[in-house]
This record gives C-alpha cells, sequence and structure tokens, in this order.
C-alpha cells in the first residue's frame, strides 16, 4: 500500500518536474559552450554540472575566473549566489523532517529552483501526502530533470557555439519562474509577499553578490507574515 | 590541483551544505509558529525577487527593458494566478514571447 503510493507519488513527481526540461535544455547547453570556450575540458563541465547542478552559480564562477578573480573569491562569490537556497531548505524541513537522514541529504542535493517549485506546488495542492510520498514526488521531479542539466552542458561543451541567438532562450529562464510562482498568489499574504519581493528587488538589484535578492525576498517573506497576522488579528 | 577542480569541488562542497542546512539540523523537530508563518511566503518571496531583474533589464537586450519580454512575462504571470496551471503559464508566455518578438522585431 505505502509502496504503490510512494510508486505513485515518483511517477507524478516526473510529470510535473517534466515541463521544466525546456529550461534545464537551453540553459545546460548554453553553460557547457561557454565553459567550453574559457578552455574547460569535458571531464571539468560534467564535473561542475554534476557536483554543483546551479546554474546561476556556475555561470558566476565561469564569469569570475575570466576576470582573473582569486580562487577563493571564485568560491565564495558564486556560493553567495546559492544562498537562497537555505530557504528553500528550511522550507522544505517543515514537509520532510521526518523522513530518514540519507533521504534528506539527497533532497538537498537536489535542491533547485525547478525542484523545489515543483515540489512545494504539489505539496501545498495535496496537503493530505505523507512524508514518505512527499519525499518520492521530490525524487520523481528531481530524477526527471536534473540529469539533464548534465547531459545538455556536455552536449553544450559539444556542439560549441552553433545555437542561433534569435531563440531567445535566455528568456526561458524567468518565465518559468515566473510559472513556478504565479499559481501560488491565492491570497493577499501570496501577493503582498510577491509585490514587496519584486519591489525591493529592482531597487537592491546593484547590490553585489546577489545580496538584493536575499534581502527582496527576506522582505518579502516579512510582508507576506505580516499581512497574515493581521488579517487573523481582525477576524 | 587545478584551480578549476578547486573551484568545482569547493562551490559543490558550500553549495550541498546550504542546501542541507535546515534539512540536517532541524529534521522533524517542530518549528516555532512564527518560523512556519514566514517560510510559507518562500516560494512567492525569493522566486519573483529573482525573476524581476532579469524580466525588467534582460541581459540579452544589454540591459534594456523590451517590451515583447515584458508583454511575455505579464502573460505568463496572468495566466499563471488565473488557471493555476504552470503548464499553461509556460507555454502561454512563450508563444507570447515568439509572437512579440516576431511583431515588434
Amino acid at each position: 500500500m505505502a509502496r504503490s503510493a510512494h510508486r505513485r507519488a515518483f511517477w507524478r513527481g516526473m510529470r510535473d518536474g517534466a515541463p521544466f526540461i525546456l529550461v534545464i535544455a537551453p540553459f545546460g547547453l548554453l553553460f557547457g559552450v561557454v565553459a567550453r570556450e574559457a578552455g574547460w575540458d569535458m571531464a571539468e563541465i560534467l564535473a561542475m554540472s554534476v557536483v554543483v547542478i546551479a546554474g546561476a552559480s556556475q555561470f558566476t564562477a565561469l564569469q569570475l575566473m575570466a576576470e582573473n578573480a582569486p580562487t577563493i573569491v571564485v568560491i565564495l562569490t558564486a556560493t553567495a549566489v546559492n544562498l537562497r537556497h537555505a530557504m528553500y531548505s528550511a522550507s522544505m524541513a517543515t514537509h520532510l523532517g521526518a523522513v530518514p537522514v540519507w533521504k534528506r541529504a539527497l533532497v538537498a542535493y537536489f535542491l533547485v529552483d525547478q525542484t523545489y517549485g515543483t515540489a512545494i506546488n504539489r505539496y501545498t495542492l495535496d496537503p493530505g501526502m505523507r512524508p514518505g510520498e512527499k519525499a518520492a514526488f521530490f525524487f520523481g521531479a528531481a530524477l526527471g530533470t536534473c540529469p539533464w542539466w548534465y547531459v545538455f552542458s556536455v552536449i553544450g561543451a559539444e556542439v560549441g557555439a552553433a545555437i542561433p541567438a534569435g531563440l531567445a532562450l535566455d528568456f526561458a529562464v524567468p518565465i518559468t519562474f515566473i510559472a513556478l510562482f504565479a499559481p501560488a498568489l491565492r491570497t493577499a499574504p501570496h501577493v503582498a509577499a510577491a509585490v514587496v519581493a519584486v519591489v525591493a528587488a529592482l531597487a537592491l538589484a546593484p547590490l553585489p553578490y546577489s545580496f538584493g535578492l536575499l534581502i527582496a525576498a527576506s522582505l518579502g517573506m516579512l510582508a507576506g507574515a505580516g499581512v497574515e497576522l493581521a488579517l487573523e488579528r481582525r477576524r | 590541483m587545478s584551480e578549476i577542480w578547486a573551484v568545482i569541488l569547493g562551490l559543490g562542497t558550500l553549495t550541498f551544505l546550504i542546501r542541507f542546512s535546515f534539512l540536517g539540523l532541524v529534521g522533524d523537530r517542530a518549528l516555532p509558529g512564527w518560523a512556519m508563518r514566514l517560510l510559507r511566503y518562500v516560494p512567492v518571496a525569493v522566486l519573483p525577487a529573482l525573476v524581476a531583474p532579469l524580466t525588467v533589464w534582460p541581459a540579452a537586450t544589454g540591459g534594456f527593458p523590451d517590451p515583447a519580454r515584458l508583454i511575455a512575462a505579464g502573460v505568463a504571470l496572468g495566466v499563471g494566478a488565473l488557471t493555476r496551471s504552470v503548464l499553461g503559464a509556460i507555454f502561454s508566455g512563450l508563444a507570447v514571447l515568439y509572437l512579440g518578438l516576431w511583431a515588434l522585431g
């Protein structure tokens, strides 16, 4: 019974995650192309994508290395770009705290924007899911998407710069991220959180190391929680 | 060890530790109510903050606002919020993006 429920959750995760191959493929290709142009060999490109799985920070590292930044600066700056994942980790802990620690470690390895967004959408739609099913769903979404990141990094390194710029693939990333949070704008607190986060992110965009993003996201969370509290008090 | 491998291992290790942080340490201990209240808004705060500058100042247009991209983002947002469909939002956003790029050249 539990096993078949887990299997169903796993396949549903794969299905829910599948659209994000649309973003992961071009973004991975681009990473392969840029890394190849920077002189990386195939083993290094594949290792980077498998070990790190984080597009934005991988590009940040390439960029800083091209500027001859010291290695420690490259590592710390590219890591700072991933600090938002700590918020995802806290959010997922409220759903998956009860599963064994090795599974939580595996979830952590695959915890990227797309898998997090896919999972949290499903957890919100189906509040009755048990922690084991939630984990199975997450692994379905992860295995349906993340391996394509590795594959397309390698293809990008192979085919090189043969990708036409007119495809505007750059903008597939914002579109799919918008698609991930738009359905969650169900209540006034959710809308308040998003509006405050957007305004603050635009105002703070000049800050380095994605600090603007972190501050804006924190302000958005405070706004959502504040409006929620105010509405509760009024009732 | 080359600089590239140092970056791969350093960045990979630190990124994993960030992602494991709360999942690993908190486990199934109950978080206080105020923390749960804040965490409910992680997706609708982090993702919009991530997307806003990319949408308003796209790198592909040299950082200048681009009507086709702005309209496409608005359509994806509207369709996603009204229909609650992730797929619907993605495909309508991309369709409007290509239509806009083609029409506005």
